[in-house]
Parts: C-alpha cells; sequence; structure tokens
C-alpha cells in the first residue's frame, strides 16, 4: 500500500506492506534507526515514540494504522546543530543511561509525559515511565533525570515570559 | 515476529466496516487498539486475511455523561478514560480501573471496546462493566440491539456478539444515589493481567449496607458476576460474618485455572482477599 507520514515534521512517501511494523518501517525504510527494537512483544517501551501526541510502543503498531499521522522519534529530539534536548542533556548529567538500550524509548516517553505534565511528582514520573524498562536497572538516575529536566524546562518557560 | 499477510481497510462509518465483515466473513477481523489482536498477529496464532481498522469512525469515539447515563464509543481509549472529568466524577470506578490497565503506552491506544468486546478473562473491563450493570450496543447487517453485559460472555474469547456484528457503544447508567466503589487487582508487574481482581459498588446507609455488586476478574474463563456474594453482603454492616459469606459464595463461582501466576487454591485465596480488600476500600470510602 502507499503510505504517507510526517516523521520529525518532514512528509514521507512509500510503499510497504500493510503488515509492516512501525518499528521496521522508520528504521529500514527511514533509516532512522535512534528507535530501538527491544522485546518486540510490546512490553519493554525500548521502541516507543510519539505517534499523533501519544506515546506509542511501535512494534505493535502497523504502518498501515500510522498512514497519515505524524510520528515523532529520538532523531527529532536534539537541535539541527547537535544541540542536546533539555532530556538528553539531563540524562547525561544525571547518568540516566548506561548501555543505551532504553534511552530511546525512556526519553520520547519523558517526553511526552512532561508535555502533559509539566511538574510531575518522583511517583508520577516512576508511573508514567512504567511502559520502559531498562535492563541495567538503572531507574533510580532516569528518575532523576527526568525531574531535573522538568525543573529545567520549567525554568526556561519561566526565563521566556 | 513478522506477522502473516492481509489486506487492510479504514472505513469511515459503522455501515461501511460492517458490510466489509459480511464480505469476508470469518477471514476478516476488527482492529481496535491492536494490544490484543497485533501480539496475536506476530505470534502467528491468528492470520486474518482482512483487517479492517475502526479508527476512522468518527462516531465510534467519545464519552459523553448525561443525569441517568454514560455513553462511550467502542474505540475511546483507557486513556481517554482516565483523562475525563465528567466520566471520572460520574463514574470513578471506571477511571480507577484503566489506571491498573497495562502501561501508560498501552493505554494510549488500547480500547474499551476491544477490552470488553474481545471475550479475554484477563481483561479488567468486562467484570467492571457487570458490575456497573453496563449495556453494549452492537451495530450489524440487521439494525442495532442491546446486550447487557451480564449476558455478553459466554466462554473463552466467545461472546454473545454475532461475528457480522461490531460494537459500537457502551451505555452505562449513572446512579443518582450515592454509591461508592473499589477496583481490587493483584498483578505480578506493571502490564501483567490480573492473578486476581474484584470490582465492587456498594450503597450504604447508616454502616449498613442496602445494595451491592460484585464482579470477578480472571478467574474463569469468562468474567463472574456473582449476585450471591453481593446478596450476602446486603442488610446491615458489612462485618465479619457478611464478609465470610460473601467470600464463600463469590469461591463457589469462580473456577480459576492454574498458570504461571499460580496453582488454583493460591488464586482462590487471592480471589477472596481481594474481594475483602475492595469492600474494605468502598466502605471507607462511603465514610
Amino acid at each position: 500500500m502507499h503510505v504517507t507520514m510526517t516523521v520529525n515534521g518532514r512528509r514521507v512517501e512509500a510503499l510497504a506492506e500493510p503488515r509492516t511494523l512501525l518499528v521496521h518501517f522508520l528504521r529500514e525504510e527511514l533509516r532512522l534507526t535512534g528507535t530501538h527494537i527491544g522485546c518486540e512483544t510490546s512490553h519493554c517501551g525500548a521502541c516507543t515514540v510519539d505517534l499523533d501526541g501519544k506515546s506509542v510502543k511501535s512494534c505493535t503498531v502497523f504502518v498501515a494504522q500510522a498512514n497519515g499521522a505524524e510520528v515523532t522519534t529520538i532523531e527529532a529530539m536534539a537541535a539541527a546543530d547537535g544541540t542536546l534536548h533539555v532530556l538528553q542533556e539531563m540524562f547525561r548529567e544525571h547518568h540516566g543511561l548506561q548501555c543505551g538500550w532504553c534511552t530511546p524509548g525512556m526519553i520520547m516517553r519523558a517526553h511526552r509525559l512532561l508535555q502533559e505534565n509539566p511538574s510531575p511528582t518522583e511517583a508520577e514520573v516512576r508511573f508514567g515511565l512504567s511502559g520502559n524498562l531498562c535492563r541495567c536497572t538503572g531507574y533510580q538516575n532516569i528518575v532523576k533525570a527526568v525531574l531535573a529536566a522538568a525543573a529545567a524546562m520549567n525554568a526556561q518557560q519561566e526565563a521566556a515570559e | 515476529m513478522i506477522p502473516g499477510s492481509f489486506d487492510y481497510y479504514r472505513p469511515t462509518t459503522f455501515a461501511e466496516a460492517a458490510a466489509l465483515l459480511a464480505r469476508h466473513g470469518d477471514e476478516a477481523r476488527l482492529l481496535a487498539g491492536g494490544h490484543s489482536l497485533i501480539p496475536m498477529m506476530k505470534l502467528r496464532m491468528a492470520a486474518p486475511a482482512h483487517l479492517v481498522d475502526l479508527q476512522g469512525i468518527a462516531e465510534a469515539k467519545g464519552i459523553s455523561v448525561t443525569a441517568g447515563e454514560a455513553v462511550i464509543g467502542a474505540m475511546t481509549t483507557q486513556h481517554d478514560l482516565i483523562t475525563h472529568a465528567g466520566l471520572a466524577a460520574a463514574l470513578p470506578l471506571v477511571r480507577e480501573a484503566a489506571l491498573q490497565i497495562a502501561d501508560p503506552q498501552v493505554r494510549y491506544l488500547g480500547t474499551v471496546g476491544g477490552n470488553v468486546a474481545n471475550g479475554d478473562p484477563g481483561n479488567d473491563m468486562p467484570g467492571l462493566m457487570q458490575c456497573l450493570d453496563a449495556a453494549f450496543e452492537l451495530v450489524g447487517p440487521n439494525g442495532q440491539r442491546q446486550v447487557r453485559a451480564r449476558d455478553f460472555y459466554l466462554g473463552l474469547y466467545e461472546t454473545a456478539r454475532a461475528e457480522d456484528e461490531i460494537l459500537a457503544r457502551i451505555r452505562i447508567p449513572v446512579p443518582s444515589g450515592k454509591v461508592s466503589y473499589a477496583y481490587e487487582k493483584q498483578k505480578r508487574k506493571i502490564g501483567d493481567y490480573a492473578t486476581a481482581a474484584c470490582a465492587v459498588t456498594l450503597q450504604l446507609d447508616g454502616g449498613a449496607v442496602t445494595d451491592a455488586a460484585i464482579a470477578m476478574t480472571n478467574l474463569a474463563d469468562r468474567p463472574v458476576f456473582v449476585a450471591d456474594a453481593a446478596a450476602a453482603l446486603v442488610g446491615g454492616p458489612p462485618d465479619a460474618t457478611r464478609l465470610a459469606a460473601a467470600v464463600a459464595a463469590m469461591q463457589a463461582a469462580i473456577d480459576p485455572g492454574a498458570d504461571n501466576r499460580g496453582p488454583v487454591e493460591f488464586k482462590r485465596h487471592v480471589a477472596g482477599v481481594m474481594l475483602r480488600r475492595a469492600v474494605a476500600r468502598a466502605v471507607e470510602r462511603a465514610s
């Protein structure tokens, strides 16, 4: 089938089988390999991307379902000049990543969480990230990084106002 | 983990979707949020030749709450249920249960219609809908009909929905008086199905139970609405005697199987604990 979608602000068109999973389409057709394939059974959250303003596990979405949608992946987080997004910067600063396997999914999920709840409590961060597994068990620092990013983003917002 | 090939359709009306089902018969499957069906397709335990995606049907989405009734479109997601203030005020039990389903990403796509219509005894919404005495509105080639949630579940993945019918919306009565509630779910981890879960609604008058409803989840091949257990609570305060009678009545009605969530005796025990906790929390909320 003919597939059209907006990925990271860019309109893309391709021919794809309807059964192609969105994560495979992103990685293999669009060569956006930042989105990781982890468990492939919708448990681990490594493949999390933003689909029309919702965090979804792209291993459990057919490309046909995403036809016409707007998708954001980890590749869109840093600025064009390479400046890291606040979330990425805070993951770096607070050691929120070890092997890096879960990181793209964690950051995309945290990004959506902070859009919906800019000042989450620690409990809300943990609940909001409960669909993402870190196989290094580095949750403590991931939560710290997200809370720090929330604080930094709120400070930026205030400075701008 | 690559599913079989299929033709994909995205109808924009129920009539169009029903026509596709009529044309392709048992080779077609309806796709809602996909978080039960797609994993099954990836395992090749399901291989429909025609996939009818309901996401394009605008009237299948949305929540409306009036004085006597809440109407929820079948394609409304768990996330929508959780974030709808009107529904949370009218029927807080729905939100409480939805928050215990799967994880945030799954709740953004997983729908209430898929959850209740799939006939999976592990799903949380069916028991809940029985507890709330919801009705399911089905559309098919011969028009519309309603089936009460309490009559809908016939067995494992077997429901009163005919193959050429589509669940369009769910109607839940909104009680006029004060109804207390709780959904208690024991699970091994986030994203797991219940080892045992219990939905309870209670009406209390001066500490005495005047009306109750109880339904159990994942303890048989279908949700178990236990009128006997509810009746055992009515007529006085929910004291030790009444609770013991309610648990006994419930345990006589369930039929759990042994699996990786535990042996039968364990599940029966946990079912009792969930019922007691749910009643205790409902009572606490009423005070």
